[in-house]
């Protein structure tokens, strides 16, 4: 195959024999294999392996895009030409800028060669680990166990030459009983540190105290949401901390950055150096990606700019550009919440009546200026009572604000790297806060 | 396409304990055009190609995709499908046993009267902004957005079994959106449904049909209008909804709880299982009398996002009961679940979303069926009517859902009385079916296409379709969503 530079040059020269100086490439590489396992067995176990490239021309102030896995050279020159009769269609964007030019980049290192080496067996044994526990408490488990490998370069015909590599692990399970079940997941960069036994553990746990949920009726109560909820609920609410939504005026900070909108223990930076986290230290365009205080002490107080809104606000760029065209803008990727130092049992111990949230599921906004967002509680949801777990409970429906929930935080735990299903991996605490919304509720 | 497609079958087949097998080679042709508030905010066009090796050794699953076609990289591929199964097999109670399907050798091209890739691109990009700037007419609108996705893609599929598979489909979308902010709300109305608009199997004709300029203008205004329209109240009473957002109704609370494989435990980690346990077939009164719901992927339903000839693991595109005069009829099956219930064929709907995917369970064309009312009989009773998705969620075994849409009315005999925002209602599945009163016949029934379904871990997106003509229901929890 070919290199990076040795691919550029096809692309450069295809591009200047159509009069064009300037084009971008973006080469993705990716081998992943994930093992998924249902009803104490592995039934579905996957592997890809795919390099595919991104092409954009620029010229006028007008630009476009093609992308292609085929690899050889004429296919090469093919995409140069699909993305050059694209562009040459638009008539010119007068906001478009010249690409970017070449900067600084922080170097991380997020590969793990027992992450990229990991085999076919040695995920099927990590997964009989866990059907074991499983079966050991009776129990029925289902879940996955993937491994990946990709590399991302961006090089475009001003100088930028920006490669990121990363290696990421995966275990999430589900343990069932009848009535009722558990959850637990975990992702990290090196799979050795993945504890699968734990997590099975305590997904077998939280399917033990679960059993017999009782019904509840729905209303405003204490809730305790643990990290995977956190996550998977404020994690809605970060595509509106950039440049663009706000121009587009369909971000809930329209009229509000800059306010107190928040409650005075909540901070939020994106910070893509954080040991925690994962992904590139460059944005679309290959700008370096700044570590940015988004909410400090419940005020909004910065917000994702790619270089075109940057321009047009009169700010800086922020490094979280999407790659473009598109029609986004810029996306904060890598969310630190800031944490405290209660434990959950703390949380549990100071709470007279609430719900614990194990996982919340199918989270969608209902009104994006307020931040309303409605979902499920899902595979662990129990009733506190004078300081105590005291039963599973039937799940709920809620209808919570974010701006609110965000007003109401009482307790924070330590800030973790917290991986669920609605949103993108982030490090956030578990929380405690009151008056969250539950609507209705569901009949398991 | 086809003789790499027999060197990776014949490849994986002679491995040792291989005892099925079989391939997808696909070759994938996208292009996507999108403007926002009058700039050209999308243009990129794609191609990929690849292959999808599926093998059953020593009795379990196996299944490795490559980019790379070559000689080596489709021996690789092969040889690593096997020893994925094998370890797959570490941990079988049971060997998986697939329900016969006679080979079979075809070859299909959907229907595409106006090839989009054929067209000038000048052409697309000068529609979509003139779309834009009649949207942008009405001066209250702060956002607007409109777009076209072509995408066209040959599979030959081939399986130790002896079938040969040749299908070329070829699918269009487009739609438009207005968003309004203003008065601390933003407000959104989208035509001809959110997610984008419509898609179909269907060529540039489909855009020629929705008409999105003559629309353009109702669009704007009916944004602008909703900030200044009264809150839907919170009630409990008659729902009518159009066929779009009863569409998404039926994708969530009828499609998804009929896939088999939830049933059986498979998705219990993420998209979840079912309430349709199995006890429960021909056992439950699902609807009222008059709902009657199918799963159709057959050419005769229309051109839907589930239309083929073949699914993905070569079995005939069928028609199935789902729900007739109201009982719970049927499930969506797979060669290996329909096996595993001792049902004698699959029922043909197991899909990838790409060569480097699994075939899994998918919604073809589930829909529900034109019934006996006019759409005066349908508005015939006072209520409120509720148009095109905002917000969907339902619970992860599909009992308890909450809809929003983006513009309601007060209807009061069977006229539009009073424009209402931000309404959404919520539900239990079958409590919901079986308040259905009214449902119009054929004459108001459309075939939606929902692009954006999420299923599978590596997650894969797929198209689905929907048929769905108004209806309305009795005793409709309304209001929900704001209450409190």
């Amino acid at each position: 195959m070919m290199s990076p530079r040795e691919l550029f040059q096809i692309v450069e020269t295809e591009a200047r024999s159509h009069g064009i100086q300037d084009v971008e490439l973006t080469i993705g590489e990716s081998h992943e294999a994930l093992t998924r396992f249902a009803n104490n067995g592995i039934h579905q176990n996957v592997a890809e392996r795919n390099t595919g490239i991104s092409i954009r021309p620029q010229e006028n102030r007008r630009t476009a895009r093609a992308e292609t896995n085929r690899m050889d050279a004429g296919s090469v020159r093919a995409a140069v030409r699909d993305a050059i009769a694209l562009m040459r269609a638009q008539e010119p964007d007068d906001r478009l800028l010249p690409l970017a030019e070449p900067e600084a980049l922080a170097k991380v290192n997020r590969v793990a060669e027992s992450t990229v080496t990991c085999t076919p067996s040695e995920r099927a044994a990590a997964v009989r680990e866990a059907i074991r526990i499983a079966e050991g408490a009776g129990q029925t488990a289902a879940g996955i166990y993937s491994t990946s490998f990709s590399r991302e370069t961006l090089i475009n015909s001003r100088g930028v030459f920006a490669e990121y590599e990363q290696s990421m692990a995966e275990f999430s399970i589900t343990m069932l009983e009848t009535g009722s079940s558990g959850w637990a997941k975990a992702s990290a960069v090196d799979r050795s540190s993945l504890d699968v036994a734990g997590l099975a553990r305590q997904a077998s746990q939280k399917a033990v105290r679960s059993r017999n949920p009782r019904e509840v009726e729905p209303g405003r109560y204490t809730v305790i949401l643990e990290p995977a909820a956190v996550l998977d609920l404020v994690g809605q609410m970060f595509g509106d901390f950039g440049g663009t939504a706000i121009e587009d005026q369909r971000s809930f900070l329209n009229e509000r950055t800059g306010t107190k909108l928040f409650g005075d223990n909540i901070t939020i930076v994106d910070d893509c150096g954080h040991p925690l986290q994962a992904g590139p230290s460059f944005d679309g365009e290959g700008v370096a990606r700044r570590q940015l205080n988004l909410v400090q002490a419940g005020v909004v107080q910065n917000l994702a700019y790619c270089r075109g809104a940057a321009q047009r606000a009169g700010k800086t760029p922020t490094g979280h550009g999407l790659p473009i065209p598109n029609e986004i803008g810029e996306f904060p990727l890598n969310i630190v919440f800031a944490g405290g130092g209660a434990s959950l049992d703390d949380m549990i111990r100071s709470t007279d009546r609430g719900i614990l949230v194990t996982r919340l599921w199918y989270i969608r906004e209902v009104d994006p200026y307020e931040k309303m967002m409605t979902g499920m509680t899902r595979d662990g949801t129990f009733l506190i009572e004078r300081g105590e777990v005291v039963a599973g409970i039937r799940n709920f429906r809620f209808n919570q604000g974010l701006i609110e929930l965000l007003n109401h935080v009482e307790v924070l735990g330590p800030s973790v790297r917290a991986s669920g299903e609605e949103t993108f991996d982030m490090v956030v605490p578990a929380l405690k806060a009151h008056e969250f919304h539950f609507t209705e509720v569901t009949r398991f | 396409m086809l003789s790499l497609a027999k060197h990776a079958l014949d490849t994986a087949a002679s491995r040792p304990r291989v005892t099925y097998a079989d391939v997808r080679i696909q070759q994938t042709q996208g292009r996507s055009l999108a403007t926002k508030s009058g700039r050209l905010s999308g243009a990129s066009s794609s191609e990929s190609h690849g292959i999808g090796i599926r093998v059953l050794a020593a009795g379990a699953w196996g299944f490795a995709a490559t980019g790379d076609l070559s000689k080596a990289g489709l021996e690789a591929a092969a040889a690593l499908a096997v020893d994925i199964a094998l370890a797959s097999a570490t941990t079988s109670k049971q060997a998986v046993e697939l329900a016969p399907e006679p080979p079979v050798r075809v070859t299909w091209i959907s229907d595409c009267a106006i090839d989009p890739f054929a067209m000038s691109i000048e052409r697309q990009i000068a529609y979509l902004l003139a779309v834009d700037a009649e949207l942008r007419k009405e001066a209250k609108v702060t956002m607007t957005e409109t777009s076209l996705i072509f995408d066209r893609t040959r599979q030959i599929f081939l399986s130790t079994e002896g079938s040969e598979i040749d299908q070329t489909r070829t699918v269009t979308g487009g739609g438009m959106a207005a968003h309004s902010f203003g008065d601390h709300e933003i407000q959104k109305r989208s035509y001809p449904n959110s997610f984008g608009g419509q898609y179909q199997l269907k060529g540039w004709e489909l855009i020629e049909r929705l008409d999105l300029l003559r629309h353009a203008p109702r669009v704007a205004s009916e944004c602008v209008a909703l900030h200044s329209a009264d809150q839907c109240p919170e009630t409990t009473g008659t729902l009518i909804l159009d066929s779009s957002q009863l569409g998404l109704q039926i994708h969530e609370s009828i499609g998804h709880p009929i896939e088999l494989d939830r049933v059986l435990g498979s998705e219990a980690n993420y998209a979840g299982m079912s309430f349709l346990t199995l006890e429960k077939l021909n056992n439950l009164r699902y609807g009222s009398d008059i709902v009657n719901a199918v799963c159709d992927a057959t050419l005769a339903h229309g051109p839907g996002l589930g239309t083929f000839l073949h699914d993905d693991e070569g079995v005939a595109a069928q028609r199935v009961d789902i729900i007739r005069d109201g009982q719970f009829r049927g499930y969506m099956s797979s060669r290996e679940t329909a096996s595993a219930i001792g049902q004698t064929r699959s029922n043909g709907t197991m899909r990838a979303s790409g060569w480097n995917r699994l075939p899994l369970i998918r919604m073809t064309n589930v829909s529900l069926e034109p019934g006996p009312h006019s759409l005066e009989d349908v508005f015939g009773e006072d209520g409120i009517y509720m148009e095109t998705n905002r917000s969907w969620s339902i619970d992860d075994k599909r009992y308890n859902f909450q809809f929003g849409c983006e513009i309601g009315w007060e209807i009061k005999n069977g006229q539009r009385v009073r424009m209402l925002k931000n309404p959404t209602y919520s539900g239990i599945t079958t409590e919901f079916w079986n308040s259905c009163r009214a449902i119009a016949g054929r004459e108001h029934w459309t075939l939606w296409g929902v692009p954006n379904c999420g299923k599978g871990q590596p997650e894969q997106t797929m198209g689905t379709g929907h048929g769905a003509s108004p209806s309305r229901f009795a005793d409709i929890k309304i209001g929900g969503g704001y209450a409190g």
